[in-house]
């Protein structure tokens, strides 16, 4: 340990030497303008080499008794400046929240469309809607080709070839009239598929393109989706075809719509109905008289939507299907037909050319 | 069928209900309500008057007669009229001040040609009974004066226009839809056809079937003395317009009132133009007809005919023949009653074009016992209302045929519908409708008709097969004019639409064990939704095509896309073929937007095209259905379909990314249609190959060709292209210039699997930059795939950051500029160890490419 001390060594612990450089220190601390001046002011009051640090460091130099006094006196300089710059910084860091912050303002209203935007055909989402809700009561999706045999379109769905139903469905043929092969005139072919590909029972839902040469108008085209669905199992009945398709219904327009059956011919089910839904805007309201109107069914109350039945047992004999044994139903609506009413559609035109207006809003689900 | 009201009371007791509750029962009985037309409700004040004289005003365009005209008041009345078909003492319906007539249209007095005119002499137009009536209406001279003229004529009418399914002929009359509605109500039903029919005396005229296959009975009566002046009556001709049809003379008129009423077509011949004996048969090559349409037709040998000795004068249950057809002269006349095959009249009216409303009800199935009734009934209206003699003979051919039976356990109706129906309630209703009904069974006979009911494919075997075993079983005999009744379903149906559809309870079955949504269908959706997501809008365009698009997509000759499926009778003769690609609709679709005024436009669609093979066999079998075919008789037909494999289009012009405040946007170009490709590729979850192709409809040098891996084989296989379409293309379409298109066949694109999860490192990656200059001609994917091997398991990814073509590297070449980040599973790697690799990824390059890294 030294005993003796070099007065030059310690001049700047000297109580002058203290306040000059604090006063220095505050004085800069005060002008600092903005926050990197308040750096380069910290950095050069209170930084390693600010003449405060060096002076710290000669307190070692001190004899003993003068340590005391000199380290309190630094230690006094050095809370006056710490505190000097914390105020300054805070001062300036409120000064520029005030005032840089609002000079980078931008306007977040401005648009910002460059990427393009896409959606997909509301027939397309609807007809996936209508699979997923048959998919849920634990069905199967069923396809076929759309260019399909007479035998399925037609004579395996018990429709002879000279049967009025038969030129009831305006159908594209294929090549020649006898070909044999006919653009699908409905789904149904897909359950004589279904029967003969699956093992029984059988419970498949099938979307998919039909065909009939009807010309192009608000309500008619003539390339156009049906959803069939058939059930063939052990002791089913017209009162499960009604439950399945009440469940259906309010999948799909919510509960309480429910549906109605009025008697009708179909070669491929017998018995056979027609299909009406409930209206879902008035609820069979606007059928009282004396009740407001409803333009969605024209108030009658029901909208017709489909056909359905018991599968006919020439059917199941066509495929190898024991009728004795086994029943079924089956049933189809026009998903053209449903997204008009469920949405609102008024014209199918929009729905075949394809303007992207038209797609657009219907975004990636319906 | 449209069924006036009244005509449907005479019949039927019913209820006093409104139009609509008659047909809402009828609905719900499955004659389904089309619309109610409703006659003569607003008419008022229109009475019956006679003119006592007039006066003829001269100085106008046309006459005008000044009447007085007495109406049952203290006084006449003046009216002026325009019509001139009518005498001083002529008795006519007179619309008074104040009277409205259809429409609305209301009658007051005014002044016309300087007259007062107090009132209007109406026609049957004004009256609302005939489109169009050349004169005022004369009314029969007994008509007491000052009457009602609305209720005299029954004006005052609902008709409902029902929807009549293909297997209810009978309800294509007033006969089928009185029995229905009076069942619906639970009223008696009076059967029109109920009378006692003469069928005494000789034959009428000798006739005979010589093809028991066409037709089964054939009747004729005559009538001689007929007037042929006489004119239908007034309530004729309103119910005939109410009922759909024209008024055309009094003996035609009888035959289609006839008709409308029990359902039995009726045809009318002038005797004096027949000869010798009927025979009813097919037609034989050659022969001709010129029929009532004066169109001469070449007959077909299946055609069903009416013929006698001078050949063919009739086409059966379709058109009559001009020769024989009733004349303004005709005055004896034979009517022809008679039971055809439903099958043979559906083929003739479709092999001729000829659709009648014979040959609807033909084809659908007529009451076979019904000749009889009907032509008596004809017969005694051409006596009351012609003044004809009826001849007392007739003609009745006839083959014998069993009437069908069917076997049913009581509660099969019950076991269909899933409702217990009282054993009474089954029988009652089957009753109802006119079957027969017995207890026990009987041997099945289905096939007991002399002539087939339309669509009725039951031999004595599938009768077995149809047949429902069970206990308490009944027999039941269908009507004769119910021929759809055939099987145990068609009687259950009766029992359960007669109790009510409504009746029918919602039960859920036990739900299925169903596997959901099969990997392909999924994939389909995720596709959907990732090119959606890119940007692309979906499209479902019709998918037809005609040689145009093939020409203007400049397809070669021998371009497999060139051999297209050709509708017969397609939409338009300009696009017959079935599409093999998906691009001319999504091209046109494209062109469309651009026209309504949108001129950046990113479209897609997904969908079956059809590629028909050239060795395939030109017809698909049409089977057996009375069994399950054989896998080598469905196979048959399958060979004959073309594929209709699922592909995927895009097509994208104008600005994929917008320009805008921010400044500048990019125009779609072939690397964005090659990205698409690339977002199908990894919605599939497989690996897209890509190579530079020539292949039209694209530009030579902007077209990729996009390739799979083969799982088996492990070779690329190619499905699909993207990038430019050629400059003519785009002008052959009208396109924005620089179109780009993308089409991939979806079907080729299975992942291999479950996809493996990767392991995922914590030590630090370690990366490297290197510079290579190759041929300018050398396809960056070689290079990448070259380093990428290369480099070996340490490399995690590898990005080119730049390509560089100008002086520093040389005429011909340019520089591509990599990153290529290596990482280990269980180490930090040390420097040598990634630059080893990276110079083995640069030496592969090298030997592949002949790339050479830069600044070495």
């Amino acid at each position: 340990m030294s005993n003796t001390y070099d007065p030059v060594e310690v001049t700047p612990l000297h109580a002058d030497e203290v306040a000059r450089a604090q006063a220095d220190a505050l004085a800069a601390i005060a002008a600092a303008r903005d926050l990197d001046d308040l750096k380069q002011a910290r950095l050069a009051h209170a930084g390693d080499r600010s003449p405060i640090a060096l002076a710290n460091r000669e307190i070692g130099a001190l004899p003993p008794a003068a340590r005391a006094e000199a380290g309190k006196r630094i230690g006094a300089a050095r809370k006056a400046i710490g505190e000097a710059l914390a105020a300054r910084q805070a001062e300036l860091e409120a000064e520029r929240d005030a005032r840089v912050l609002i000079e980078e303002t931008v306007d977040v209203t401005l648009p910002w469309d460059r990427a393009p935007r896409g959606a997909r055909h509301p027939l397309t989402t609807l007809q996936e809607r209508i699979a997923d809700a048959f998919v849920a009561m634990g069905y199967e999706v069923a396809e076929g080709p759309e260019l399909e045999g007479e035998w399925f379109n037609f004579d395996a769905l018990n429709i002879a070839p000279d049967h009025p139903a038969r030129s009831d469905h305006d159908t594209f043929f294929v090549e020649s009239v006898d070909s044999g092969k006919v653009l699908r005139t409905q789904t149904s072919p897909v359950q004589i598929r279904a029967l003969l590909s699956r093992p029984l029972p059988v419970y498949v839902v099938s979307p998919g393109k039909t065909f009939r040469t009807d010309e192009l108008d608000a309500t008619h085209t003539p390339v156009f989706h049906q959803v069939e669905g058939l059930a063939v199992d052990k002791g089913l009945t017209m009162a499960h075809l009604k439950g399945t398709l009440d469940r259906f219904a309010e999948v799909m327009f919510g509960a309480g719509i429910t549906t109605r059956f009025r008697p009708h011919y179909f070669p491929f089910t017998e018995p056979s109905a027609e299909l009406d839904l409930r209206c879902f805007v008035c609820r069979g309201s606007s059928a009282v008289p004396g009740n407001p109107p409803c333009r969605t069914c024209k108030s009658e109350g029901w909208i017709e939507w489909g056909g359905c039945g018991m599968v006919n047992p020439r059917v199941l004999l066509a495929c190898g299907v024991d009728p004795a044994v086994y029943s079924g139903f089956a049933f189809g609506m026009g998903v053209e037909r449903t997204l008009m009413f469920r949405h609102n559609a008024e014209d199918m035109r929009d729905m075949v050319e394809g303007d992207i207006r038209f797609t657009l809003p219907f975004g990636m689900e319906v | 069928m449209k069924v006036p009201l009244s005509w449907l009371r005479e019949y039927v007791d019913l209820p006093a209900v409104t139009a609509q509750e008659v047909a809402d029962r009828l609905t719900a009985a499955g004659l389904k309500l089309e619309a109610i037309h409703s006659h003569g409700h607003e008419i008022k004040n229109v009475v019956v008057g006679r003119v006592l004289e007039f006066e003829e005003l001269t100085g106008f365009k046309k006459p005008i007669r000044h009447c007085k005209v007495e109406v049952g008041e203290a006084t006449p009345r003046e009216i002026i009229c325009g019509a001139t078909n009518f005498s001083e003492g002529a008795v006519v319906p007179v619309a008074l001040p104040g009277a409205v007539l259809p429409g609305g249209f209301e009658i007051g007095s005014r002044k016309t040609y300087g007259r007062l005119s107090d009132g209007m002499i109406c026609s049957e137009a004004e009256l609302g009974i005939a489109e169009s009536s050349p004169g005022i209406l004369l009314l029969p001279q007994d008509t007491p004066i000052g009457a009602d003229v609305v209720e005299l004529l029954g004006l005052r009418d609902d008709v409902l226009e029902l929807e009549v399914a293909t297997d209810r002929g009978y309800a294509l009359s007033i006969r089928g839809v009185a029995r229905e509605a009076a069942i619906a109500f639970g009223v008696p039903f009076r059967d029109p056809a109920a009378s006692e029919a003469e069928s005494g005396g000789g034959e009428s005229w000798p006739a005979s079937i010589a093809d028991p296959t066409a037709c089964d009975r054939f009747v004729l009566r005559t009538v001689t003395g007929f007037d042929p002046a006489a004119e239908s009556p007034l309530w004729m001709r309103v119910r005939l317009a109410r009922a759909g049809m024209r008024s055309v003379s009094l003996a035609v008129d009888i035959t289609n009132y006839v008709m409308l009423e029990l359902g039995q077509p009726l045809h009318a011949f002038d005797r004096s133009r027949l000869s010798g004996p009927i025979v009813v048969r097919r037609a034989r090559p050659g022969e001709t007809l010129e029929t009532l349409d004066h169109v001469v037709r070449t007959l077909h040998e299946e055609d069903i005919l009416i013929t006698d000795d001078s050949g063919p004068i009739s086409m059966a249950g379709t058109m009559g023949g001009l020769h024989t057809e009733i004349s303004e002269t005709s005055t004896d006349i034979v009517i022809e009653a008679a039971h055809f095959s439903a099958t043979g009249i559906a083929r003739e009216s479709r092999r001729h074009n000829l659709v009648s409303e014979a040959s609807k009800r033909f084809e659908r199935g007529v009451d076979r016992e019904l000749p009889l009734a009907a032509s008596w009934r004809a017969v005694q209206l051409l006596v009351e209302l012609g003044g004809a003699v009826a001849d007392p003979g007739v003609t009745h051919a006839q083959v014998e045929v069993s009437p069908v039976r069917i076997t049913i356990p009581a509660d099969h109706p019950s076991r269909v519908a899933g409702v217990p129906y009282e054993r009474e309630s089954v029988i009652r209703r089957l009753e109802q409708i006119g079957c027969v009904v017995t207890e026990g069974a009987a041997p099945a006979a289905t096939a007991g008709h002399g002539v087939a009911a339309t669509g009725v494919l039951a031999s004595g075997d599938l009768a077995d097969r149809l047949a429902v075993h069970g206990d308490d079983l009944i027999t039941v005999t269908p009507p004769t004019w119910r021929p759809d009744l055939t099987d145990p379903n068609d009687l259950a149906e009766e029992v359960i639409r007669l109790e009510g559809y409504d009746r029918i309870p919602s039960v859920l079955p036990p739900a299925p064990a169903g596997g959901g949504l099969t990997e392909a269908q999924r994939l389909r959706r995720r596709v959907g939704r990732a090119l959606a997501h890119a940007g692309y809008v979906e499209v479902l365009a019709y998918p037809f095509m005609g040689p145009r698009d093939l020409d203007n997509l400049l397809l070669p000759e021998q371009d497999p896309r060139r051999q297209a499926t050709r509708l017969v009778n397609p939409l338009s003769e300009d696009e017959p073929y079935m599409r093999t690609t998906l691009l001319p609709g999504l091209l046109k679709t494209l062109v469309r937007n651009v026209g309504r005024g949108f001129a950046d436009v990113a479209l897609f669609e997904s969908g079956l095209v059809y590629r028909p093979e050239p060795q395939a066999p030109a017809t698909a079998p049409v089977l057996p259905v009375d069994r399950r075919p054989t896998e080598e008789e469905l196979a048959a037909i399958e060979t004959a379909l073309p594929r209709q494999p699922l592909r995927v289009a895009v097509v994208l012009a104008g600005e994929f990314e917008r320009s805008g405040w921010w400044g500048e946007g990019r125009q779609a170009s072939w690397a964005d249609a090659v990205e698409a490709a690339r977002t199908v590729a990894r919605a599939a979850g497989v690996e897209l190959g890509v190579r530079a192709d020539q292949h039209e409809p694209w530009h030579p040098g902007r077209c990729a060709a996009l390739t799979v891996t083969d799982a088996e084989t492990g070779e690329p296989v190619l499905a699909g292209h993207a990038g430019e379409l050629h400059p003519r293309v785009v002008e052959a379409y009208g396109l924005p210039p620089r179109t780009c298109a993308m089409e991939l066949e979806l079907s080729l694109l299975s992942p291999a699997g479950p996809v493996q999860t990767p392991a995922v490192s914590a030590y630090p990656v370690a990366t490297q930059d290197v510079a290579l200059t190759v041929a300018a001609s050398t396809p960056v994917a070689e290079v990448e795939a070259a380093l990428r091997a290369g480099a070996g398991e340490l490399l995690e990814s590898i990005r080119l950051f730049d390509v560089y073509t100008g002086p520093q590297v040389g005429e011909g070449n340019k520089s591509l500029a990599y990153t290529l980040r290596f990482r280990a599973a269980d180490r930090t790697l040390t420097v040598e160890e990634t630059t080893a690799a990276r110079d083995a990824a640069v030496a592969l390059a090298a030997e592949r490419t002949g790339a050479q890294l830069r600044g070495a």
